[in-house]
């Protein structure tokens, strides 16, 4: 079985879980630029990580067989912070290299003033440069924050297949296919969707515009999810194609249309290293 | 600062370079497009310089240039600037740049340093497009632990005009990072007693360690006076009481005999 996880948080995450995605099947994920928990409080903190997204990350998911593409984007919670606003302007500089599949993660949160307008400048930015986007959908009063979302992408002028909208459930998922977006669904051990939750939306809603992901990041969140929700499709009478279509082909589909999407068989790459730096030797 | 003058090893032209590439003609256009727009509005650059490999390769072309380091260089020669404003580009380039980026406007940098000859060694930081301006970048690579950067900031640009004490360090960390002294600029102006002095106890350092000397620095100790106490220095190592500091010991003395002298003596200082 192959897996794409389409939004996973590997910064926070350790060599053991890439060893475990690894054995489960996952040969490819796309990390998207997020909150980091603690918040930033300058542009300069979040183009060095940026530059992890873009180098350190790439090389360490490399080392055990997984190639790692990212998102980037300032997402809405930091986009209330007029201290970090300033990152907008350097934005398309980073949305232009080669590893980044979309702009990403933006959205709403609380949904602020300034949340519109970055959310607006960012869809823009995608249109400029031909990248999809990853558009989160906020926790609190997520319904409506989806039909808000569903406009502003209307208004942007952006294609709706270039749109994927995340965290959906239950309630939210027939707008956002009924609007030509893509649907993502992120499996948590706890919160938003369980895996057999998915199944019975994969049930209702069939497997063309889906995306499962994990979400993992540093909260409670397991990035073993997709390979869970895969084994639950199959327990429940998906063949191996749906399965190979929801948690290869179709994440595969999203993000090719960057254009940047270069996958080829990885290896666990024991020599190289990266800057200097060679986890393998345990330096860091 | 003692400025000694440009190294003679200027870079190959990136456009003479690229079009001794297989033609493909995407490239060339998207090449040309960038250039206009860069030409037109110099920020544009931003978003274009990270794109260069992407849309025009990456193989290699000569000894100096990638394809995607000798685009990006025609990128950066096509800047309508100079001075503070060409500076400030380069550093946003730098800053946001992955190490492949920074590859390249490190290479790129003795392409806007046209210094003229008959000027060089009076004011150098005043002369030229760029002047000192971009010694920044220079210095941030070689505080790194990327080789690549490391030795594409000692490229005609940093031997330049790095200050010797700089440039010392700079040599002596190419010797630890195992970078062959033949890929850096400037040694043959640049080098002094003083790096032939540090580069002799950095070779006594590893005989006493019982360990093998790198050959690429005895050139250099050869060529300057610390060579008579080496010499008298690895001579008594040869006498040590532990068998592979003496074995070192003679073996670096092999080598450091075999050694040819440098074939240019270091030039006066202006
Ligand atoms: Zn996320």
């Amino acid at each position: 079985m192959r897996i794409f996880d389409p939004h996973i948080h590997m910064t926070s995450r350790t060599t053991d879980d890439y060893e475990a995605m690894y054995a489960a099947g996952v040969r490819a994920v796309v990390e998207p630029a997020f909150w980091m928990g603690q918040p930033r409080t300058s542009p300069e903190s979040f183009y060095d990580y940026f530059d992890a997204l873009l180098g350190w990350e790439p090389y360490r998911a490399a080392q055990f067989g997984i190639q790692h593409f990212c998102t980037i984007a300032l997402n809405p919670k930091e986009a209330n912070d007029p201290r970090c606003r300033p990152v907008l302007d350097e934005l398309p500089r980073y949305l232009a290299k080669d590893r980044v599949v979309a702009v990403g993660e933006i959205g709403y949160d609380s949904m602020t003033p300034e949340e519109d307008e970055a959310l607006a400048v960012q869809l823009q930015f995608a249109i400029e440069q031909g990248l999809p986007a990853l558009v989160h959908t906020p926790h609190r009063d997520k319904a409506t924050g989806t039909r808000r979302t569903l406009d502003v992408v209307k208004e942007s002028g952006i294609a709706p297949e270039l749109v994927v909208l995340d965290h959906l459930n239950e309630l939210t998922v027939g707008m956002v296919l009924d609007s030509g977006c893509w649907a993502g669904f992120s499996i948590y051990p706890k919160t938003k969707m369980s895996e057999d939750r998915m199944v019975t939306i994969l049930q209702d809603h069939g497997t063309e515009r889906v995306l499962v992901n994990s979400a993992a990041d540093w909260g409670s969140s397991d990035p073993l999810k997709t390979r869970k929700a895969a084994d639950a499709m199959l327990a429940s009478g998906f063949d191996d194609d749906a399965v190979d279509r929801v948690l290869w082909r179709n994440p595969v589909a999203f993000y090719g249309q960057s254009g940047r999407l270069e996958l080829d068989e990885p290896k666990p790459d024991e020599e190289s290293s990266f800057q200097g730096n060679s986890i393998r030797r345990g330096g860091a | 600062m003692a400025f000694t003058g440009l190294p003679r090893s200027t870079p190959p032209d990136p456009r003479t370079a690229l079009a001794g590439h297989p033609p493909d003609a995407p490239a060339h256009a998207w090449l040309d497009e960038a250039v206009a727009r860069i030409t037109d509005r110099p920020a544009a650059i931003g978003a274009l310089f990270p794109a260069a490999r992407r849309r025009c390769g990456h193989a290699r072309l000569d000894e100096h240039w990638t394809v995607d380091e000798a685009a990006r260089a025609v990128l950066i020669t096509a800047l309508p600037l100079e001075g503070e404003p060409l500076a400030g580009e380069l550093a946003g380039l730098f800053r946001h740049g992955d190490p492949a980026e920074q590859r390249a406007v490190l290479k790129a940098l003795p392409l806007l340093d046209d210094t003229p000859d008959a000027l060089a060694g009076e004011h150098p930081g005043d002369h030229g497009r760029l002047g000192d301006r971009a010694l920044p970048l220079v210095r941030e690579a070689l505080r790194g632990n990327d080789s690549s950067l490391i030795e594409a900031a000692l490229g005609p640009y940093g031997a330049a005009r790095l200050p010797d004490g700089e440039y010392r360090q700079a040599v002596l960390k190419c010797v630890f990072y195992e970078i062959p002294l033949d890929r850096i600029a400037g040694l043959d102006v640049r080098a002094d007693d003083e790096l032939a002095r540090m580069l002799a106890d950095f070779a006594h350092e590893r005989v006493a360690a019982g360990r093998d000397v790198p050959p690429d620095i005895w050139p250099v100790v050869r060529a300057f006076p610390v060579l008579d106490t080496f010499t008298d220095l690895l001579t008594a190592e040869t006498h040590a009481a532990a068998p592979d500091r003496r074995e070192a010991a003679l073996r670096a003395l092999k080598a450091l005999r075999e050694a040819t002298a440098l074939t240019a003596e270091p030039e006066e200082e202006a």
